[in-house]
């Protein structure tokens, strides 16, 4: 097993990065108390690399390079299941799109989702709803 | 009295089915319904953004057309308008500079928006309005067995401020189902994701959260999931197959909105059905409880 050591300063807990990512979700990063619970019951959990939980604590840390390389932020759909369990009341969601807005619009455009890279038949079965939220939270 | 009514972009092409057995369910319950005028895209999803406007004008103009048909209230069906009209709503109430932006950029309208429309889904005007006894005596084909499982979904129950029903444990699908004389199964994935938009880019993950559900489903021996949301139908029935990749065991289950289920048990007719929409047809799970 390969030890992995974290540095941690205060300049990291108060970049810029931290502060932007709570002003757009209006969330305080620093109640979670890391209990777990939003990535228990996260239906999309199977399908990330870190785990809810793990993007909070990552956020308070302001580790905001592996953050944005995730997969996780781009996995959550914004179903609210964590949002509404939390016991502290942070909106885990709303962090989440923080950090895909951030990652989108980080001095330039970059799209997460190109439709035209979408094959011919899918876009032609999809409803209209399907497209319109992919568009609305994969590309800025 | 006529209800505005909101039906959203895909009731009028992908989810005709939903469309039609709205309007004719609600015929057989003596309201008038009234499509709205002129309503455009609710928006889809709700921006998280706390300090977003622009995603706001879409669903706040679909209500300032409500205002200007003299009305201050609008129902609809689809889960993913209701929620997204709901909460801009509810945003636009406590914000009012982002109102005051709003109302301004909509200048060319003489209606200014003040918040005071009341969004409904129709599953929460069919309980509190019309009344679930009421509904009941209009009913001439009983769902008699047909076993139903109630598929809430992401959207009607949160977050808890657009939630017309217990976050955790909805219990309107069921009663709904009960008085039409149907059978609601127990179901633990009533309320769990189906994958919603990863249908455009990431089909695993649609084809695991729809094995989940529909695999949920089978285990209570429903003969049928029920619906309000046409992406929620979309995964659910047309990418069963999919699913069934993963999981050669499941059999196909019929999706159905609940307004379908409404309009069988009232008695109305094909036209007002559309089974022709589904992927996997309902008539011989509903032909095998004598139904059709």
């Amino acid at each position: 097993m390969s030890i992995t050591t974290a540095r941690i300063s205060s300049a990291q807990l108060k970049s810029a990065f931290v502060a932007k990512v709570q002003k757009n979700s209006d969330q305080k990063l620093l109640a979670c108390y890391q209990c777990g619970k939003c990535s228990a019951g996260c239906p999309m959990a199977a399908h990330m690399d870190i785990l809810p939980n793990q993007i909070i604590r990552l956020a308070q840390l302001g580790m905001h390079e592996r953050l944005l390389a995730s997969n996780a932020i781009w996995t959550c759909v914004s179903c609210m299941t964590c949002n509404t369990r939390c016991p502290k009341n942070v909106h885990i969601a709303e962090v989440i799109e923080s950090l895909r807005d951030i990652a989108m619009r980080n001095g330039r455009r970059h799209e997460h989702l190109t439709i035209g890279d979408v094959p011919a038949e899918t876009r032609a079965e999809l409803p209209p709803i399907a497209m319109i939220s992919a568009m609305r939270k994969l590309t800025s | 009295m006529k209800l505005i009514y909101y039906p959203g972009c895909t009731l009028k092409n992908h989810a005709r089915n939903f469309d039609v057995s709205t309007v004719s369910s609600m015929a057989k319950l003596d309201v008038e319904v009234e499509e709205l005028d002129r309503w455009n895209c609710c928006g889809t999803v709700h921006a998280l953004g706390a300090t977003n406007v622009m995603n706001r004008i879409a669903p706040v103009t679909n209500l300032v057309r409500v205002k200007q048909q003299q009305a201050n209230e609008v129902m609809t069906t689809c889960a993913m308008c209701y929620n997204t009209l709901k909460r801009a709503n509810i945003d636009v109430q406590k914000r009012a500079a982002a109102l005051e932006t709003i109302n301004k950029f909509m200048y060319l309208d003489e209606v200014d928006y003040q918040g005071d429309v009341a969004v409904h889904h129709l599953l929460e005007y069919l309980r509190d309005r019309i009344g679930f006894d009421k509904l009941s005596a209009r009913v001439k084909k009983p769902l008699k067995g047909l076993r139903v499982a109630c598929y809430y979904g992401c959207l009607l129950v949160r977050p808890k401020e657009v939630a017309f029903d217990d976050v955790e444990n909805p219990t309107v699908m069921e009663d709904l189902v009960t008085a039409l004389g149907g059978t609601p199964v127990p179901f633990a994935q009533k309320t769990e994701c189906c994958g919603a938009y990863h249908a455009v880019d990431n089909a695993e993950i649609v084809a695991d959260r729809t094995n989940k559900i529909m695999s949920g489903a089978t285990e209570q021996q429903a003969d049928v999931a029920m619906v309000s949301c046409p992406l929620c139908a979309f995964n659910l029935d047309f990418k069963q197959p999919d699913a069934r990749r993963l999981n050669p065991e499941l059999q196909p289950m019929p999706v159905l909105y609940f307004t379908q289920l409404m309009a069988l048990a009232f008695g109305c007719g094909e036209d007002d059905l559309r089974f022709d929409l589904h992927h996997i047809d309902p008539k011989p799970a509903l032909a095998g409880r004598g139904l059709i």
